[in-house]
């Protein structure tokens, strides 16, 4: 009796989009190797049976090269052969490479079902594969799929269930590839095509001076939409609401708690000449969901649009390639880039997506480098909120000073750190168009992971800070931090309970700058620091998950020197 | 017919993997990939003087970090 299923296949042929149409359970995918970090797990309902499937992570071979391989080995080897059924997923726009790992599956004695994923484009690029013949070679069932679309979908449902052990004898690599060729010959034939625009384009950005300019100007075009998309959609939508509907409905309460009573404070918070400052009340029913949903949420959906359309285009290994030369003086090499560009909308992602890097120096580098010099997109948003207005030079200065800190701690972990660091060795994919509805259900399911993850920390974080401020119980707090707040990094002793908030969340840190009336110097050195210094809650226990205590205290003594060091600097510096 | 690392190949040549002078992890790793001695790849570009190299090998675009392409010799047909 089959109890499980496991997907197996080479990096980026669609595993995770086969997971969700056979589970309904709904997973990031993208267009580049490596999307899929962890082992997803979903249950197939057929008639009266359930069956466990499991998206395992992309690998080219089953003997032990990487970490992803010894988990897919590891996985396999873990039931009983008579238990499990494999569905080994094949991009057929490269039948070719992805039948090693087919034939390998069949020589351990696997009972195999392939499926021909991405059939619809095999078209487009004038592949065409004969799935009988290409079945009869392997002498076990091929169904052609469109995972994105669905298609074929119920034919290997249907498969899956009297799957058979086909066994095949051992061979060596060599004679592997040489009976791939043959069975290659066989079933697939190749109608040449005139180089199509993707494909020029797709050479332009792999050669030095093309792909520098494509990939910079559509890293300046990127930011430049998620600007415009957060501000429109903060000036249009998110702020009206907030003024001309929920505004009205606070007032009324407002005058029914009264202001000055305990109630009052908590939930409206102070009233600002007399009437409510959705950033400045500090009340859960104003200053809290506003944050979130005015200053904060806009952005997230725009820059989580932004980059689920670069990720499912293939933009990114192409980036890693390009930058390859500059991340090796910080001990990391190209794929680093993307980790880093997931640690700019949440640094969690971040640290989770730096699994794809083999060793654990590379890893320790990444992520101290995330968690110190990447801001996540709540932190940018509110920084554009509350220093935009004021000059977006210093917006900019931000951003570089980040920068600086950034090469100065690579260089430096890269020359101390111990251990080494692999070289690049990765697929690029094609170009894709991306299929609309993947994109949607990814942005989707980013905005509901922000929302739980944000939400009730937010109303946490506010809560803690009404009560301490009602009982005035941040004197005591303020004053042993003032020599360093105040002395060092010239900031008023106020702004403790600021940087202390970041610990939490740093949406709400930043609120909380704003009632202090701080200079624009000020404001300056405050969001450095707050980008700089500890990461959020959230960050810290995903660092410790990875990376362990002994690795989380030295990146945590790393922030501290660093965040003294660039507060001070910039107090001294700055006139 | 000269021979010559991957690294030092010119863009936009053929040639053929004449021998791999790496361990058995990244060997094996290379093999999977369809990178073995006898198989005929085209070298599409370099960035950089120690920059990656990018193959093309059968249907797949592979990238190559500079340490992996001058461990890997192959032959040029001129």
């Amino acid at each position: 009796m089959i109890k499980k299923i496991f997907l197996v296949g080479n990096p980026n042929v669609g595993k995770s989009v086969i997971f969700s149409r056979l589970t309904g359970v709904q997973v990031i995918s993208s267009n580049y190797a490596g999307t899929t970090v962890e082992i997803m797990r979903g249950f197939l309902k057929l008639g009266r049976q359930e069956f466990e499937v499991i998206d395992l992570p992309g690998t080219y071979s089953l003997e032990p090269g990487s970490k992803a391989e010894e988990v897919v080995v590891s996985m396999l080897n873990e039931s009983s052969k008579e238990e499990i059924a494999v569905i080994n997923i094949v991009d057929s726009t490269n039948l070719e490479r992805n039948l090693y790992l087919t034939l390998q599956l069949l020589e351990t004695g696997l009972p195999v079902v392939v499926c021909l994923n991405m059939c619809d484009e095999a078209k487009h690029h004038g592949v065409s594969i004969d799935t009988a013949l290409l079945g009869e070679a392997l002498g076990i069932p091929v169904v052609p799929t469109c995972a994105v679309t669905g298609l074929g979908i119920k034919a290997l449902i249907e498969k899956i269930e009297n799957v058979k052990i086909v066994s095949r004898p051992k061979i060596s690599h060599r004679e592997r590839w040489q009976a791939i060729g043959e069975i290659v010959e066989k079933a697939q034939h190749l109608t040449h095509r005139h180089h199509s625009l993707r494909e020029l384009l797709e050479d332009a950005s792999v050669r030095p001076f093309s792909g520098a300019l494509i990939a910079a100007g559509v890293i300046f075009a990127a930011f430049k939409i998620v600007r415009f998309i957060g501000e429109g959609l903060i000036n249009l939508i998110a702020d009206p609401v907030f003024v001309n509907f929920y505004q009205p409905f606070l007032d009324k309460l407002s005058l029914a708690l009264r202001p000055g009573s305990f109630l009052h404070h908590l939930l409206i918070g102070d009233l600002v000449d007399g009437r409510i400052d959705f950033k400045q009340s500090l009340g859960l029913l104003t200053t809290a969901p506003y944050i979130e949903f005015a200053m904060v949420l806009p952005y997230i959906v725009a820059f989580y649009l932004v980059l689920g359309l670069l990720e499912d285009i293939g933009i990114l290994p192409r980036l890693a390639m390009l930058l390859d030369n500059l991340l090796h003086h910080i001990g990391l090499h190209g794929f680093a880039i993307i980790p880093v560009l997931l640690g700019l909308g949440c640094n969690v992602p971040g640290i989770l997506a730096t699994r794809n890097l083999e060793s654990r120096r590379e890893r320790f580098i990444a992520a101290t480098l995330i968690s110190i010099g990447i801001p996540c997109v709540a932190l940018q948003a509110m920084i554009f909120g509350l220093l935009g207005k004021s000059s977006g030079f210093y917006v900019s200065g931000v951003y570089l000073v980040l920068l600086v800190i950034w090469v100065v701690l690579g260089v430096i972990l890269n020359h101390t750190v111990k251990g080494y660091s692999p070289e690049l060795l990765v697929e690029i994919p094609p170009y894709r168009l991306p299929s609309f509805s993947t994109l949607w259900k990814k942005l989707f399911l980013r905005i509901k992971g922000f929302i739980i993850e944000a939400a009730p920390l937010v109303l946490l974080g506010v809560l803690i800070i009404n009560v301490l401020l009602y009982f005035k119980l941040f004197g005591l707090f303020t004053g042993l931090f003032e020599p360093v707040v105040q002395g060092l990094f010239g900031l008023p002793k106020e702004a403790v309970v600021a940087l202390v908030m970041g610990l939490f969340r740093k949406d709400v840190a930043v609120g909380m700058l704003i009632p202090l009336a701080l200079s624009v110097k000020q404001l300056f050195i405050a969001a450095v620091l707050l980008a700089v210094s500890f990461p959020c809650a959230a960050t810290f226990v995903v660092f410790f998950k990875e990376l362990g205590f002994k690795d989380l205290l030295k990146a945590s003594m790393i922030m501290c020197l660093v965040a003294l060091a660039t507060g001070g600097l910039l107090n001294f510096l700055i006139h | 017919m000269k021979k010559t690392t991957l690294a030092q190949m010119k863009a936009n040549r053929k040639g053929v993997v004449f021998e791999i002078a790496a361990g058995m992890g990244l060997q094996n790793k290379l093999m999977s990939m369809g990178v073995y001695k006898g198989r005929e790849i085209v070298k599409i570009s370099h960035v950089g003087l120690r920059g990656p190299v990018a193959i093309k090998v059968g249907r797949s675009v592979l990238v190559l970090g500079h340490g992996v392409a001058s461990k890997i010799e192959v032959e040029v047909h001129d």
